[in-house]
């Protein structure tokens, strides 16, 4: 092998890699999507797919987070937001097509992986045991700084005076997602997680889990809007979300639905 | 395993490894034969990148390069789509964090070279193009290859820059790096593991390469 052997090669590794197969999905319009979804929106986007033959990107992370790069001029045709303030600040700001509609409101639940010490207890009162007698070590929540299921964590455990004594026990993850992760991941004796993630079966065959009671928290009213350019696919997709098919997904999920229109 | 978010590593590996093969050996032969004030300053600049944690690049980049500001803008007006979450976004930030994987092996390549040879070669009236294509680069080609393999693989590698500037959208700006991070966090753990082997024989095959040009006696002609 000499230096003329060298370029040849050069050559051909770079025709090789620029020629690989160009990204199949690339045109298709770009949703953002509270994490809480993660489940529930791919069967429903597997059905529309199935229905229209028309295509959608999902891109998950915590609300805020998305928010953060909607203002700062991400692609993405809508938003399906765990949190509706993030909503009206956007249509605010100029953002959105509308004001958007209520899909959806989520709820909390506490979950325990199977062979950890804490038990499953929607009252919290196994938790405030096994805080004081050393059981838990690790707690996994969503960061409540931008992740809507965080905040609502935080709250139902200062509603549960456990919040100061459990503080440095926390894992934070990015959205409540990777929360979840962490809370079956065996790193952690458990965690508070949406109900959506803890009834999607990936998670629910790792773990036990109990509902926390909706008074303990500001409700999740998780609205979703059409963003400045959406498409014909995006608008599709957006009254998609709308019709029984989906709203029975949405159902089975563990979400309350807003009322038919 | 996402062949979407590999072939846009490998993309934008190659697109990175293709722009910065001239600005390599251009600046790599500045820096190892020119005497100019400053120097010592550009050096230091362009080993910044190694030191520099990922998410400040990140950061800055994404301030700078957003639609507020005029490089936004003049970007936008020209192209008709912001930068940030971009293809072409990343590759401006890929450029940055590899400038020292490219320039410094090329300039220790460079420095090697005998300047009697050069000389030599410019006292017979060889052009300074014949001069780098025939003397130079035949015989500082090994630090080349390495500088090259090394941005291939930093850059197919490269995870807080990527996820703060591009945002992870699927077929634009998720690469492989991203892919692997957002499979375990949706509970596919045989997915990401099969994408974090790959990754994992893709480096092994590169770091591999690369010492096997620079070792001495290890990659020659016998003859």
């Amino acid at each position: 092998m000499d230096f003329s052997d060298f370029l040849r090669g050069c050559a051909l590794a770079a025709s090789l890699a620029l020629g690989f197969a160009a990204p199949a999905r690339a045109d298709a319009p770009v949703i953002a999507c509270a994490a809480d979804l993660k489940f529930a929106l791919e069967e429903i986007a597997a059905a529309f797919r199935e229905d229209t033959g028309c295509e959608v990107n999902l891109v998950l992370g915590s609300s805020g987070n998305l928010y953060r790069q909607i203002v700062q001029g991400a692609p993405f045709r809508m938003f399906l937001s765990a949190d509706e303030r993030f909503v009206s600040d956007l249509a605010d700001a100029g953002k959105t097509v509308d004001r958007g509609d209520l899909y959806a409101v989520g709820r909390i639940a506490i979950l325990v992986p199977h062979g950890s010490p804490l038990k499953a207890d929607g009252r919290l009162s196994d938790l405030a045991a096994a805080l004081a007698d050393g059981r838990l070590r690790k707690f996994a929540i969503a960061n409540p700084e931008h992740a809507p299921y965080g905040k609502r964590a935080e709250e139902a455990l200062r509603h549960a005076g456990l919040w100061e004594k459990i503080k440095g026990k926390l894992v934070l993850g990015e959205n409540v997602s990777q929360a979840a992760q962490f809370a079956v991941s065996g790193g952690t004796q458990g965690g508070m997680i949406a109900y959506s993630l803890a009834l999607a079966p990936p998670v629910a065959r790792l773990g036990r889990y109990a509902l926390i009671p909706d008074s303990w928290h500001a409700p999740l009213r998780q609205r979703m809007v059409l963003l400045k350019g959406a498409d014909e696919t995006t608008r599709a997709f957006y009254r998609y979300m709308q019709q029984p098919a989906a709203r029975a997904v949405m159902k089975r999920y563990g979400f309350v639905l807003p009322a038919e229109r | 395993m996402d062949w979407t978010a590999l072939s846009l590593s490998l993309q934008l590996a190659s697109a990175t490894m293709l722009v910065l093969l001239p600005i390599g050996v251009w600046a790599g032969r500045k820096l190892a034969w020119s005497r100019f004030r400053g120097k010592a300053l550009v050096e230091a600049l362009l080993a910044l990148p190694l030191v520099l944690p990922p998410t400040v690049l990140g950061f800055y980049l994404l301030v700078a390069m957003g639609g507020a500001t005029p490089l936004g803008r003049w970007y936008e007006s020209l192209f008709g789509h912001q930068l940030t979450f971009s293809f072409q976004g990343l590759l401006v930030a890929s450029l940055i964090f590899n400038l020292p994987f490219a320039v410094q092996p090329m300039q220790r390549a460079f420095e090697a070279i005998a300047p009697e040879v050069r000389e030599a070669a410019l006292c017979c009236g060889m052009s300074r193009l014949r001069l780098l294509r025939r003397v130079e680069l035949p015989l500082a080609w090994p630090g080349v290859l390495s500088a090259m393999v090394l941005v291939f693989a930093h850059t197919l590698g490269e995870f807080g820059v990527v996820l703060m500037v591009g945002g992870g959208i699927p077929g634009k700006t998720r690469t492989i790096a991203i892919a692997i991070y957002d499979r375990v966090q949706a509970f596919d753990t045989a997915g990401a593991g099969i994408m974090s082997a790959t990754l994992l024989l893709i480096s092994m095959l590169a770091i591999g390469l690369s010492y096997l040009v620079t070792a001495p006696g290890g990659f020659r002609r016998h003859d």
